[in-house]
């Protein structure tokens, strides 16, 4: 069981700091139009705190939360926010991209519920790129390649 | 002062790139396009873009992850160089008619730091009216582009799509 | 100068790109590619003496237009370097695959095989 992944001390750092990384992912994404940063930035820190725990810990340890599965329907569901959000006002009788949610409740600046659609696409993008990041990360890093009696052989990685 | 440090950046990140090219072993020349790419963040913050300073040091630590994991396995740390003369002429061919060309658009270049658009005014006064939102760069992605934002959507899709497609089967068979 | 200069970093990716022989070596010639033209971009958009596109709470909004530099650029740059990040795995899980098949990185080698 020890053998598993990288060494005791950045097994432990890990453990510490993971959760800090994704809470600061969580605040760039959310105030992403108030401050620098926005859905692209969160989504890569985020994926970036599964990618250092699947290299410190090995692969069955993210598997125990975050199932094949369950990455491929988070990919789709991002990408589900955002048409949906996008095809709204077309069901009013709006152009299509229009933010409709500002025009109705208009004239609040510099608050966290100021700008309408966009946080809601900040947040269906940052789903979408985080997922598709993560699970491009995970399919490389199952195959390679080993040298077995001269000859080439592709193993499952254990 | 902002063309002393931005010639200065760009002189590091033409050696980075040389060094990147031309060395014998492929882990050295991945930590220095690494350098390349991190000097081009910090050049991003010094020409008051700070959206795309952090998008920019995220995007490289990610692909040095995925780079190194896809070389330091393999058992080719170091490689023969072998040069063939048609591609090297055809190269030159290209780049000599290229910098011909780029010669003579220079004198139609504007000083660098004058140029200015007439649609910048727009989106910065109506972006903050029309959408409520502080930083204008994110107005403009979401809200006046947002076409740009879905085709980029479907092209993200779509890649990630054919390198899992390329990559599935074999581990599966074993 | 400015420009002078990123076009010689232009240069050097196509170089990258068409004259050498590994896989490795041509991806990072693209990645080189990539980044000339962003950085082309946004010093296209820059101005002297200008503030970031970013409104503050206390600020006039007729001073900050005239001193911002311009957005569009960056938007579309945002926009470009994820693209690129996409297109870099795309290109490393190709070239895992022809390693597996190949067992070579070098591109003349791999010709030869095919005879």
């Amino acid at each position: 069981m020890n053998e598993k992944g990288m060494t005791v001390i950045v097994k432990t750092v890990t453990r510490y700091i993971s959760g800090l990384i994704f809470l600061f992912g969580l605040y760039i994404l959310l105030f992403g139009h108030l401050t620098p940063g926005g859905g692209f930035a969160g989504g890569v820190i985020m994926a970036g705190c599964f990618i250092l725990i699947t290299l410190s810990f090995g692969k069955e340890e993210i598997e125990k939360f975050l199932k094949h599965k369950k990455v491929t329907f988070l990919e789709s569901l991002g990408a589900l926010i955002f048409l949906i959000m996008s095809f709204l006002p077309v069901i009013f009788g709006k152009d299509y991209f229009l933010n409709i949610i500002h025009q109705k409740f208009g004239s609040i600046y510099f608050k966290f519920l100021s700008s309408g659609n966009i946080i809601i696409y900040n947040i269906g993008i940052a789903i979408k790129v985080m997922a598709g990041i993560f699970f491009v990360f995970f399919i490389l890093s199952i195959t390679r390649v080993v040298v077995f009696k001269g000859d080439y052989k592709i193993v499952k990685r254990k | 002062m902002i063309e002393v440090i931005t010639s200065l950046f760009l002189i590091f990140m033409i050696l980075g790139a040389l060094i990147a090219l031309e060395s014998r072993d492929l882990f050295s020349s991945i930590i220095s396009i690494g350098v390349v790419g991190f000097i081009l963040s910090a050049l991003f913050l010094f020409l008051k873009a700070p959206d795309i300073a952090i998008v920019q040091i995220v995007i490289e630590i990610l692909t040095l992850v995925i780079l190194i994991r896809a070389t330091i396995s393999r058992d080719v740390c170091f490689y023969e160089d072998t040069r063939e003369f048609f591609p090297f002429a055809v190269n030159i061919i290209f780049l000599l008619l290229f910098s011909i060309i780029f010669i003579s658009v220079l004198k139609y270049m504007p000083e660098f730091g004058e140029i200015s658009s007439k649609v910048r005014e727009f989106y910065l006064k109506e972006g903050f009216k029309k959408t409520g939102a502080a930083n204008i760069v994110t107005s403009v992605i979401l809200d006046f582009r947002g076409y740009d934002t879905l085709g980029e959507a479907t092209v993200l899709f779509t890649s990630i799509l054919g390198a899992v497609t390329l990559l599935r089967r074999r581990a599966k068979n074993e | 100068m400015i420009w002078i200069l990123t076009f010689i970093l232009f240069a050097i990716g196509v170089y990258g790109v068409v004259c050498k022989r590994n896989l490795v070596k041509i991806i990072l010639g693209f990645m080189i590619l990539d980044y000339a033209i962003n950085l082309f971009l946004i010093l296209i958009g820059y101005r002297k003496g200008g503030i970031a596109p970013i409104i503050s709470q206390n600020e006039n909004l007729q001073e900050f237009v005239s001193k911002a530099v311009d957005p569009l650029p960056q938007a579309l740059v945002l926009t470009s370097i994820v693209i690129g990040l996409a297109i870099t795995a795309l290109f490393v899980a190709i070239a895992i695959r022809i390693y597996e098949k190949f067992g070579t990185f070098d591109i003349s080698k791999i010709k030869e095989l095919k005879g």
